[in-house]
C-alpha cells in the first residue's frame, strides 16, 4: 500500500495535538471575527456618510491595510511594538490585532459597497409612503444591506480563518506548527510523512471551512 | 363647489443655478385629472418631486388641503401619506413580497390592523388581476405586473391625491395598456390625479385638464380636445408634431 506516513499521527498523542493547534488557529480567528464584524460594519456606516475626512482616513486605512501583506503586518505588530514600544505582546494577541485590523477594513469595505449598492430610488419610494428616515433603514435598506453583504462576509470569514496559517511565523503555536513539528520529530523513522500530515491539515482546514461556505451559497441561493 | 385640493403657488427649482421651474401657479380640485405633457427635460419630473417635498424648493408655497408640504419638515410623514406616488422605473422593495410591498405603509405608517390591511391588499390586487401574485416577489412579476402592484401599493395608503411619473415609459409596448387601463379605472372612481404621459391618445381620454410645460413655465393648459386639436401656441403645435408623421410618398 502507498505509504502516505499517516502512522504518525497515532504517535503518542500527535492527534490530539493537532486538533489543538486547530483549535489554537479557531482560537484567533473566532475572536478577531467577533470583534471586527461589528466594527467593520460601524466603519462602513461611516464611509457612507457625507463627511469627506471620515471617508478620506478610512480610504487611507483601508488602502494601507491592503497592500501590507498579512504576514508583513504580524511582523510590525510583534516585532514592532516591542522594539517601539517595549510591549511584550504575545503572539497570540498579536494576531488578533492584526486580524481585527484587516477584518475591519474588509469588511467596512464590504457594508460601505453594499450599503451604497442599494439604489436610491429605494429610499426615494419609501418616503413617498411616508416612511419615516428610521423606518426606511429598518425595513428597507438594511434587510436588503444584509442579503447582499452575508455571502460577502462569509467569503471574508473563511479568507480569515484559512490566514491564520500564517501565525506561526510569529511562534504561535497553531495546527501547521504542530504539523511541522511532528513531520520534523518522525523524519527518520517515517520520511513520508510530510504528505500524510498535510493532507490531514487540508482536511481539517476544510472541514472548518466548508459548512460556512455551504451557508454562504444556501443564503445566496435563497436571497438573490 | 369643487374643493381645491392641491395648491402651488410661485413655485421655483433651481439645480446648481439652472432654474428648472420658474414660479409656477396651479391649483387642482378634488376629483380632477391633469396631465401634463411638455419636451423631455422641462422639469415635469422635478414639478412631481417637488409636491412630494422629495426635492428642496428655492421659492413659492405648496399645499394640499391648506396643509403646507415643506421639504425636510417635521410633519412631512404625515403629508405625505395623503400623496401616492408611482414612479418610471420600478420601485417595488424587492426583499418583501408583493402583499408585504402594499401592507408595509398601512401598518407601519397609519398603525392599521393587519388583517384589515391585508383583506383591502387582496381586494385591490384582485381588482387588477394579481391577487394570485400576492405572495410573489417583485422579480417574479413582469414589467407591467410590477407597475401595477405599485400603483396598488399607493392606493392601500388612501392617498388624497395621486402622483404618477410616466408609469409606462419603461415598458414593453404590450404591457402599456394593462397599466393604463388600471389609471383609466381610477379615473372613473373620481380619483384626483396628476399624470405625466408620453402616451397623447391616453392623455386625451383620461384628462380633465392638459398641461404643457416647457422650459419651467406652463405655457398652455385647456381641455384635452381643445389642447390636441387646436393648440394656441407655436410651442405647443411643434411639441404635438412630433408625435404625428406625414406620409410618405411612394414614387413608383
Ligand atoms: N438631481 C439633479 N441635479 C441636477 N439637475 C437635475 C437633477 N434632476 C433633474 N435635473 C435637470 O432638471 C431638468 C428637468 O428634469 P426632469 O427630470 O424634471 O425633466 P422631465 O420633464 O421629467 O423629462 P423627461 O420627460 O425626460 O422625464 C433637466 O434639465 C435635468 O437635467
Ligand atoms: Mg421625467
Amino acid at each position: 500500500m502507498l505509504d502516505l506516513g499517516l502512522d504518525v499521527l497515532f504517535k503518542g498523542s500527535n492527534m490530539l495535538r493537532l486538533l489543538q493547534g486547530l483549535w489554537v488557529a479557531m482560537q484567533i480567528s473566532l475572536v478577531s471575527i467577533a470583534v471586527s464584524m461589528p466594527l467593520g460594519i460601524l466603519c462602513g456606516g461611516l464611509m457612507t456618510m457625507k463627511n469627506k475626512l471620515v471617508r478620506f482616513i478610512f480610504r487611507v486605512y483601508l488602502e494601507i491595510i491592503r497592500i501590507m501583506p498579512q504576514l508583513v503586518l504580524l511582523f510590525i505588530v510583534y516585532f514592532g511594538s516591542t522594539r517601539v514600544f517595549g510591549w511584550n505582546l504575545s503572539g497570540e494577541t498579536a494576531s488578533v490585532i492584526v486580524f481585527v485590523l484587516w477584518g475591519t477594513a474588509e469588511m467596512g469595505d464590504l457594508v460601505r459597497g453594499a450599503l451604497i449598492s442599494i439604489p436610491k430610488h429605494q429610499y426615494e419610494s419609501s418616503e413617498a409612503l411616508g416612511l419615516s428616515k428610521i423606518q426606511t433603514y429598518r425595513y428597507i435598506i438594511i434587510p436588503q444591506t444584509v442579503r447582499r453583504l452575508i455571502p460577502l462576509a462569509i467569503n471574508l470569514i473563511t479568507r480569515m480563518i484559512k490566514t491564520t496559517s500564517l501565525v506561526l511565523m510569529i511562534g504561535v503555536v497553531e495546527m501547521l506548527k504542530v504539523a511541522q513539528q511532528i513531520i520534523e520529530t518522525n523524519r527518520m523513522t517515517s520520511p513520508n510523512a510530510a504528505f500524510g500530515v498535510f493532507l490531514v491539515v487540508f482536511i481539517l482546514y476544510f472541514l472548518a471551512c466548508w459548512p460556512i461556505s455551504m451557508l454562504a451559497k444556501y443564503l445566496e441561493k435563497r436571497w438573490r | 363647489m369643487a374643493e381645491t385640493l392641491l395648491t402651488v403657488e410661485n413655485l421655483t427649482k433651481k439645480f446648481e443655478g439652472n432654474t428648472i421651474l420658474d414660479g409656477l401657479n396651479l391649483t387642482i380640485q378634488r376629483g380632477e385629472v391633469v396631465v401634463i405633457v411638455g419636451p423631455s427635460g422641462c422639469g415635469k419630473s422635478t414639478f412631481l418631486r417637488c409636491i412630494n417635498a422629495l426635492e428642496p424648493i428655492q421659492e413659492g408655497t405648496i399645499s394640499l388641503q391648506g396643509t403646507p408640504i415643506v421639504y425636510g419638515s417635521k410633519n412631512l410623514a404625515e403629508v405625505r401619506q395623503k400623496i401616492g406616488m408611482v414612479f418610471q422605473s420600478y420601485e417595488l422593495f424587492p426583499h418583501l413580497t408583493v402583499l408585504d410591498n402594499i401592507m408595509l405603509a398601512p401598518m407601519k405608517v397609519q398603525k392599521r390592523n393587519k388583517d384589515e390591511v391585508k383583506e383591502e391588499a387582496l381586494q385591490l390586487l384582485d381588482r387588477i388581476g394579481l391577487k394570485d401574485k400576492a405572495d410573489s416577489f417583485p422579480r417574479q412579476l413582469s414589467g407591467g405586473q410590477k407597475q401595477r402592484v405599485a400603483i396598488v401599493r399607493a392606493l392601500c395608503m388612501h392617498p388624497e391625491i395621486l402622483l404618477f411619473d410616466e408609469v409606462t415609459a419603461a415598458l414593453d409596448p404590450e404591457m402599456v395598456r394593462e397599466v393604463l387601463d388600471v389609471m383609466l379605472d381610477l379615473a372613473k372612481q373620481g380619483r384626483t390625479m396628476i399624470i405625466v404621459t408620453h402616451e397623447m391618445q391616453f392623455a386625451k381620454a383620461v384628462a380633465d385638464r392638459v398641461i404643457f410645460f416647457d422650459q419651467g413655465h406652463i405655457v398652455e393648459e385647456a381641455a384635452p380636445d381643445e389642447f390636441f386639436e387646436h393648440p394656441k401656441t407655436e410651442r405647443a403645435k411643434q411639441f404635438l408634431n412630433v408625435f404625428s408623421f406625414e406620409k410618405v410618398e411612394h414614387n413608383k
